[in-house]
């Protein structure tokens, strides 16, 4: 199993953003699905741990999330947040800085491509780029580090439709090529039939209901 | 150096009129702001008056622990004032009064130790009045500016902590924006002092009948030091400030829910 959750629990501001989550998250394509505010992206920040959870644990393949150093966490499960947030200076500095901070050597170009962008991006400046090219170059930084999981935090969501397809097909392409496991956060039940494989549906800071596509979106 | 001059009660008095004048233009204007003159005029009266004393005392007696207790004093208010210019910033209190500290020890220590000034009760007391109050308002302007900053850069700074990225590297960008804030304004002051305003140091020394290479050296001596201790304490404030913002596990502390402090 990718992740195990059991019993999470989370309080913020006096609310309970998850209470007693309990799910299973295997290799592959996963979908959490469910409306604003169902805790969704709290669960994720989980993941990589960006918070910890109050109570309950969580388990990485196998081990304990909170027995990992998060730094060496992060760089190994990558989290692409709902906002672009890239560093000042140009695409490639920010492939560069990422692929540095994980020790690997940047193929800034092939990156860029995966992330379905033209490789003459690297030189671009973040801050003149469109909200779309700036997803693309932030996914393409968090591939920069090569990570075994992407967290992707509503992806398309400041994206029209043209552009949203672009990503989902990215995203099935990145799929096919690296293997690697895609962990995604959408409102849209749509996009989770389109890209997921197993399906955790949340309401309210609970896991309604979490398994296979087929049964959970039926 | 040794001048000195008398000032009587009654010259001081007379500039009273100047105060009812800025009252009359707040009157005059309705900028609302006749009875916050009042109670400054108030109470930089009674606040100079009692420090002028304590100053006469400390002279008095010559001796280095008391001017220690004075400055040690000065440290603790400095500290309160500039929390209240920081309330973003959580745990201000410590960052700050361990950098007014630290910017008042090393730059007296230093201009002690290279001979500008004797360690005498004369000398340290203004010197070092003036030094814990510039390293006061520069320390309070950098948190107020990494306060706002780290709430502006919020996404920003999680996003690079996603990357791996230690807090230290997250908030550089900003912990270097907000150090530079509190520099600036002494550094933009002194490249326009002799030709935009005359400092206060060197009117009060020409007032009193000082030579001007001698009001102007000292002048110098001061603009140099304060340099020196302003640089310090934003240094020191920011570095241990910025900390408060995290967690050990080098996460992004809820702000929201831990603000009201």
């Amino acid at each position: 199993m990718l992740f195990e959750l059991r019993d999470v629990s989370l309080v913020r501001g006096g609310r309970r953003v998850l209470d007693s989550v309990g799910a299973d998250i295997p290799e592959g394509a996963t979908a959490v699905v469910g409306p604003s505010g169902a805790g969704k992206s709290t669960l994720l920040r989980l993941l990589n741990r960006l918070a910890d959870p109050d109570s309950g644990s969580i388990s990485y393949r196998g081990r304990p999330l909170d027995s990992y150093d998060p730094l060496a966490l992060r760089r190994r499960v990558a989290l692409v947040p709902q906002l672009p947030a890239l560093l000042e200076g140009t695409v490639g500095s920010n492939l560069a800085y990422a692929a540095q901070l994980a020790g690997k050597r940047s193929d800034a170009g092939r990156c860029l491509r995966l992330a379905g962008l033209d490789p003459g991006f690297a030189g671009r400046d973040v801050a003149k780029l469109s909200v779309g090219e700036r997803q693309r170059a932030m996914l393409g930084r968090a591939l920069a580090q090569e990570p075994e999981v992407l967290l992707l935090d509503e992806p398309t969501s400041a994206l029209d439709h043209e552009a949203r397809d672009a990503i989902e097909a990215t995203l099935a392409d990145l799929r096919r090529e690296l293997e690697i496991s895609i962990v995604l956060v959408s409102h849209d039940p749509e996009q989770a039939r389109r890209l997921g494989e197993w399906v955790v549906r949340m309401e309210d800071g609970r896991v309604a209901e979490c398994g296979p596509l087929a049964e959970v979106l039926a | 150096m040794s001048t000195s001059i008398h000032v009587s009660a009654g010259q001081v008095a007379a500039t009273l009129a100047l105060v009812a004048l800025a009252a009359a233009v707040s009157f005059w204007r309705k900028a609302d702001l006749e009875r916050d003159i009042g109670i400054a005029a108030l109470r930089s009266f009674i606040q100079l008056t009692a420090i002028g004393y304590v100053i006469k005392l400390i002279f008095e007696a010559d001796t280095l622990a008391l001017v220690f207790a004075l400055l040690a004093v000065m440290v603790v208010f400095g500290a309160l004032t500039a929390r209240s210019r920081a309330k973003k910033v959580p745990d201000a209190f410590w960052p700050l009064l361990v950098a007014l500290a630290v910017a008042g020890a090393s730059t007296l220590g230093l201009v002690v130790a290279l001979g500008v000034f004797e360690a005498t009760a004369r000398y340290l007391v203004p010197v070092g009045g003036m030094v814990i109050g510039n390293a006061m308002t520069a320390s309070a302007v950098a948190l107020n500016r990494l306060g706002d900053e780290m709430a502006d850069s919020r996404e920003r700074i999680e996003a690079t902590l996603a990357l791996g990225a230690t807090a230290q590297e997250a908030a550089a960008p900003t912990v270097r924006r907000a150090l530079r804030s509190g520099m600036i304004t002494l550094v933009d002051s002194t490249k326009t002092t002799g030709l935009i305003f005359f400092p206060g140091t060197m009117v009060g020394m020409l007032l009193a009948g000082a030579n001007p290479t001698d009001a102007v050296r000292l002048q110098l001596i001061l603009l140099y030091t304060l340099l020196g201790s302003v640089a310090i304490a934003a240094l020191v404030a920011t570095t241990l400030a910025y900390r408060n913002f995290f967690t050990a596990a080098q996460q992004l502390r809820e702000m929201d829910a831990e603000a009201p402090a």
